[in-house]
Formats: structure tokens, sequence, C-alpha cells
């Protein structure tokens, strides 16, 4: 008979070798759909993981890619964690990155044409802020009346692509663009523009601020005060309280580095890769960078790895998709596998198993 | 030595076999769809047409797709992909692709791009799209023709020139048969969301709406209009025949196939050009569906003749008079409205009443 028999502390070991394993079966369990779906299991995997980093015809364009795929969902899952650690539960980070790519279009729209170096850091400042306030109200809402900043978060995410869909139709629209919606596209601003800093490595401003805040967030948690209150009111809040922790300081500072996080991941991504307001500007960066941030163990490195493994299933899986016709929907059930995979093989760092009959207790 | 003429047998009969294989080395052409290409609309019909044009062509044309790819970013690095991986054509069939597709085609200038809806074009990308508009009037003019209660309802995704187009289309025909009409518009903000659009056909219902229109692409209103009853709608994109012969009386179908078909032999007989078009009834590329028995002969009549002027040139949809709707004068008698200014309306005709959200 097999137990579980629970480990006095997280295995290190398992903790780091439980994401392996969840590859290593998503894989498996992948190949296994792909085949159903009448597609060469081993093509499908290497199409997916190695030709996006190996592949001679794309490599030096994907691999780079990578980081511009990855960048915003790191710098939205570090925020993220934080809050996760301490028990606060931001679920609407896509609302706040909405709202950053707003504010930041909108300063450098209205700055429009100016040919100022203060432009660009202007909209950074801009797409902070609006990702914090956006966040504020949550962090407000809770700490004022008690409501849930798990439901109040996501229900502003609806808001926030409605403010968007508006933006995009109304006030930012390009007075160029024939009556259709659009703002200008920002990538033909130079003051603006969040462009490739080296050529030919997909680093933008976004992605090295994706880098600081991983260093950042490593600081933070493994030697500043407010890392260990963070982590002494996630793993026990009732400690906390004894140790001096504010729960209420620490709801509004939590919401608020993730809002600005996300905040500025808008701002970046709307200046650089996608370069204009749209009314489809958000790609579920906010949603994803959650699976980001759970696949990495809340942990900063394990984030960075995460956001780029993630990153490679996205651009692996539309070389799959159109060179080998895998829908779209199959990538994404493989995406999901990764994490239920993860989330399954955890048990192991948790607990043992046992072979055998239950000691007495 | 005997194994030595099997191994140059097997060289030789390689070669002869590789050689057919260079020879009819096909057109690699490209698509990349906004949504699902089983989404019962828009980018299942560009689908459809991709595939009718791949078996019109056979083994000459290797065919590519993408799906539900996000407008911005990732379009464009899905369209650098397809282009690295040897594509000669690319259709990028979402107004949103628009820029995207201009960016990469100015990194590969050997590679054809054809965009849907929008409004630029370069050395190597074309714009088309469909004059739906075209449609709307018919679908206006039945349903002038058929409301008892002289109040149509219009679903209404975002506020753009093509919707607008479509409402002022549909509200002008239905008019002119029948001046006590109400035109009642609500805007959900999506092109396809089953609830919201259902949610909207209830609402316009419930106010006395016994005709409903729709610019989005899922079939719920009509599914909303069949339980209500005596109520009657449209196929939009997809002839949504299922729900004939009532509510769904008639359709605006998508036929983007004989588009494809020219500009992929365009590509092979090396006559490929940049340009734009924007075709109607006339050329194919909008379909009306049957007008099913739920309609008087009467009125099916007049749907039909209306068609074939459209088709033949003879009947422009905007023919003045017309006025905007603060009153100021748009068209004179006679006058046709230009290209332009339908490709960039924002405006309503007059009669209509509330504003245009934005």
């Amino acid at each position: 008979m097999i137990r579980l028999e629970r480990r006095p502390s997280p295995s290190r070991m398992w903790t780091a070798l439980t994401p392996v394993m969840a590859v290593l079966a998503t894989m498996i369990a992948g190949g296994i759909m792909f085949a159903a779906l009448g597609k060469d299991p081993v093509e499908a995997i290497r199409t997916i993981f190695w030709d996006p980093l190996f592949n001679e015809q794309f490599a030096a364009y994907s691999r780079p890619q990578l980081l511009v795929k990855a960048g915003p969902l790191i710098l939205i899952a570090i925020g993220l964690s934080l809050g996760f650690r301490a028990g606060v539960w931001n679920i609407g980070a896509e609302g706040q990155y909405i709202i950053g790519a707003i504010c930041g279009a909108a300063v450098g729209l209205a700055l429009y044409p100016l040919d100022s170096p203060i432009v660009f850091p202007l909209m950074v400042l801009a797409g902070a802020l609006g990702g914090w306030a956006w966040a504020m109200i949550p962090a407000i809402l809770k700490t004022r009346f008690n409501t849930n900043e798990i439901l109040v978060s996501l229900l502003l995410v609806y808001v926030a692509e409605q403010l968007l869909a508006s933006m995009a139709l109304g006030l930012l629209r390009n007075p160029e663009g024939g009556g259709f919606p659009g703002s200008r596209n920002l990538q033909q601003y130079d003051a603006a523009a969040n462009l490739e800093l080296f050529a030919g490595t997909g680093v933008h401003w976004g992605v090295v601020t994706a880098f600081i805040a991983v260093i950042f967030a490593y600081v933070l948690l493994s030697r500043h005060l407010l890392g260990f209150q963070i982590r002494v009111a996630g793993s026990a809040p009732r400690a906390a309280r004894f140790a001096g922790v504010n729960p209420a300081a620490l709801v509004v500072i939590c919401l608020g580095i993730s809002g600005a996080l996300a905040g500025l991941a808008g701002m970046f991504e709307v200046a650089g890769p996608a370069g204009q307001i749209t009314i489809d500007f958000n790609s579920n960066y906010g949603f994803t960078a959650i699976i980001v941030a759970f696949l990495g163990r809340l942990n900063p490195i394990g984030i960075l790895l995460a956001g780029i493994l993630m990153a490679l299933t996205y651009i692996g899986g539309e070389l799959a998709q159109f060179m080998l016709g895998v829908p779209a929907a199959a990538i994404q059930a493989f995406q999901g596998m990764l994490l239920f995979f993860l989330l399954a093989v955890d048990v192991l760092s948790n607990f043992r198993l046992r072979l055998g009959k239950p000691e007495a207790a | 030595m005997r194994s030595l003429t099997t191994w140059l047998s097997g060289v030789a009969m390689a070669t002869v076999l590789a050689i057919p294989a260079y020879a009819a080395d096909p057109l690699k052409v490209g698509f990349i769809y906004v949504g699902s290409i089983k989404d019962g609309g828009w980018s299942q019909h560009h689908h459809e047409s991709a595939m009718k044009m791949k078996e019109h062509f056979g083994d000459s044309v290797e065919l590519i797709e993408q799906e539900s790819v996000p407008e911005g970013a990732d379009a464009e690095r899905v369209l650098t992909q397809m282009s690295l991986s040897g594509a000669d054509l690319i259709f990028t069939t979402s107004f949103g692709f628009m820029d995207p597709t201009l960016n990469v085609a100015k990194k590969f200038p050997n590679v054809k791009f054809e965009h849907a809806t929008g409004y630029k074009t370069a050395e190597n990308v074309s714009n088309y799209s469909a004059r739906f508009y075209e449609g709307r009037a018919i679908e206006g003019l039945i349903a002038g023709n058929m409301t008892s209660s002289n109040k149509i309802g219009y679903i209404a995704s975002f506020p753009i020139p093509e919707v607008i187009r479509g409402i002022n289309a549909s509200y002008i025909h239905a008019a002119k048969v029948n001046p006590e009409v109400e035109m009642r518009v609500v805007w959900i903000s999506t092109w396809f969301d089953p609830a919201k659009e259902a949610d909207a056909a209830t609402a316009l219902i419930e106010q006395g709406a016994d005709v409903i229109l729709q610019h989005t692409d899922s079939t719920a209103p009509l599914a909303v209009a069949e339980k209500a009853g005596n109520v009657i709608g449209f196929g939009q994109a997809a002839d949504m025949i299922e729900y004939a012969p009532s509510p769904r009386v008639t359709s605006i179908i998508d036929n983007w196939a004989p588009y494809y078909i020219a500009r992929v032999q365009d590509v092979i007989d090396g006559t490929w050009e940049a340009e734009s078009t924007w075709d109607g009834i006339g050329a194919g590329m909008v379909q009306m569906g049957e007008i099913t028995d739920a309609v008087p002969e009467q009125v099916a009549m007049e749907a039909r003749a209306m068609i074939d002027s459209i088709a033949s040139g003879t009947y422009h949809p905007f023919t003045g008079p017309l006025n905007k709707q603060d009153g100021s004068v748009w068209l004179a008698e006679g006058e046709v409205a230009d290209d332009a200014t339908l490709g960039g309306m924002n405006f309503y005709v007059e009669g209509l009443t509330g504003d245009i959200p934005n």
C-alpha cells in the first residue's frame, strides 16, 4: 500500500527536480496527444522545444524573440509573486497592464511630436503610476471595507478592457487614421519608441527592467525586513502579527508593487513590440504571468526560468501550428499540461512516498 | 560488385525521383487568422476560402495556416517566422494585423502580403475588403417591409467605419420602404461573444423590436429570436441556414475564395502587383443567402431586384438625396457616395437616433 507522509520541510532536492520531471511528463503526455491528432509526436516536440533555439532557418530570429515574449511575463510575475507569498491575491494584473499601457501611451501621444529625451522617462513613470493606481482600488477596498481582492482585481480587468476599447476608438485614436480604431504607432515616434537596445538581441527596456526586477525581488526576499515580513505573513499570519507585521500596509505594498510592475510591462509593450493602443492590445500576459509565477515557485530565479520556458512553448507552439498543422487548441492544452504536471509532481517535494502500513501514531 | 551496382542504381533511382520533386516546388501560401478557424464566423470563412483555394490549385500550392493570432507583437513574430520558413504569399485576415504586416513586409521584400480590411499598402502589400454594406441594404429592405412593430434592433460590435456603414445602409433602405421605422443600436464591444449577443437580442426584443440585425458573428441572436417567436433575423458571415426558414430569412455570406484563387494565380503567373480591392455582390465577394418562404413573395422579389441592380452596378446603396443625422446635406439628389467617405464613415444618416459612442 502506498501512502503519503508529509515531510517536516519541503525537500530541496525534489523542489529542484520536480520542474524537470514536469517538463518531461508534459513531453510524454503531449506527445501522446499529438500522436492522437495524427502528427508525428517526436517532430512536434522537437519543433516546440528545439527549433526556436537551434533551427538554422529560425533560431537567429526566434531566440531574441524569447526575451521579447518572456520580458513582460517575468516582470508581471515577479510583482505577483511577492503578493502571492504574503497571501495577497492580485488576479487582476491584466487590468493593471492595460491601464499602464494606456497611461504610458497617453503621455507619449500627448507630447507628440515633441522630440526630447524626457518623453520616454515620463511615459515610464506614467505607466508605472497607472498600474499602481489601478491596483490601489482593490487595495483600499480591502483595507477599508474588507472586500475580497481576488474578486475586485479580477472584475477591474473587464473595466480596463472597456476603457481600452474606448481609448482606441476615441481619445487616443490616430487623427490621421481615417476613422479607423487604434492610436498612432509609437514605434514610428522616435522619442517615445521602446526599440531594441542592441541590434539582434531582442533586448528592449522592458527586458532590462524585468532582469532588474528579478534581482530586486531576490535581494528583497532574502536580505530585507520587508521580504521577511512577506514570507512570514504568507506562511504564518498569526505569528506575523506578533512579529509586528501590519497586514493592511502589507496589502497596500504588495498590490502596489505588482500593479506598478504590471503597468510598466504594459507601457514597455505598447511603446515597443506592440506599437499602438488597439481594441485588442492586451493578449493575456496578465493571466499567463500567474501561471509563470507558480511555475517558478514564486522564487525570482524560478520565475525568470519559467518565463523563458513559457515563451518557448508559445514560440515553438506557433512553429508547430503552421509547419505541422497542429491546432492552436492543442498547443494551449499542451501549456495547460505543463502547469498540471508541475502541480501534480509538487506533491513529491512536500510529501514522502511510503510503502507499507502506517505507523501507529 | 553486385552490391555496387545495386548501390549505383539506387543512386540513379534517387536522382530520377528527386528531379520532379524540385520541378514541382509548390508555391507556399500562408494565412493568419485572428480567431479560431472554428469560430463559425469571420476566421472560419477566411479559412474555408483558403481551403477552397488550396483545392483549386492542388499540389502546386502548399498552404500554411495559423489561427488565434493576437494582433500586435505576436502577429509580427508569426509573420516573420512564416516569411523565414519560405512563404511566398501571406494573407493577414484581420484589421489589427495592418501595422505588423507592413513592418514585416519591409523586412522581406520578396514575400508578398495581402491584408484584409485595412487601408495601407506598400510595394509588396495589397489590401482587400468586401462591400458588406451592399448586403446590409438588402437586409434593411426586408426588415422595413416585414416589421409590424416598426422597431428594428441592431447588434453592433465596435463603432468603426465598417460597422457604421452597415447601420446606415440598412436604416436607409428600411426607412425608404417604411418611413415609420425606428432603429435601435446596441453596442457590445465584441465581434464574437454568444452570451453578450444573446443579452443584446433579448433586450432589443423586450423593447419591442421584431427584426434583429447583427454585426457580430455568433448564432446566439438567431437562437433568441427563434425562442421569442415572431421575430426575424439574418445570418452573418456564415449562411446560418440551420435557422431557416425563420428566424433566418436570408444572410450575408463572406466569400473570399474567388479573390484568393485570383491572387495566388497572379503570383504563379508573375503578374501580382500591390493594389487595393473593394469588391461586393457583383464580384461575388459578398453573397446573399437564399431568401426563405418566411418573406412575402412581393418583398422577396423586390429584394432580388435590388441584389441584381447592385450586382450590375446600376444602383449604389448610398445614393442621394441623403442627409447626415444633424440635418446637414451629405449627398445631393442622384449623387453617389465616394469610396473615401465610405471608407472613413463616422456619422449616422438622418433619421437614426442616438450617438455613435467613442
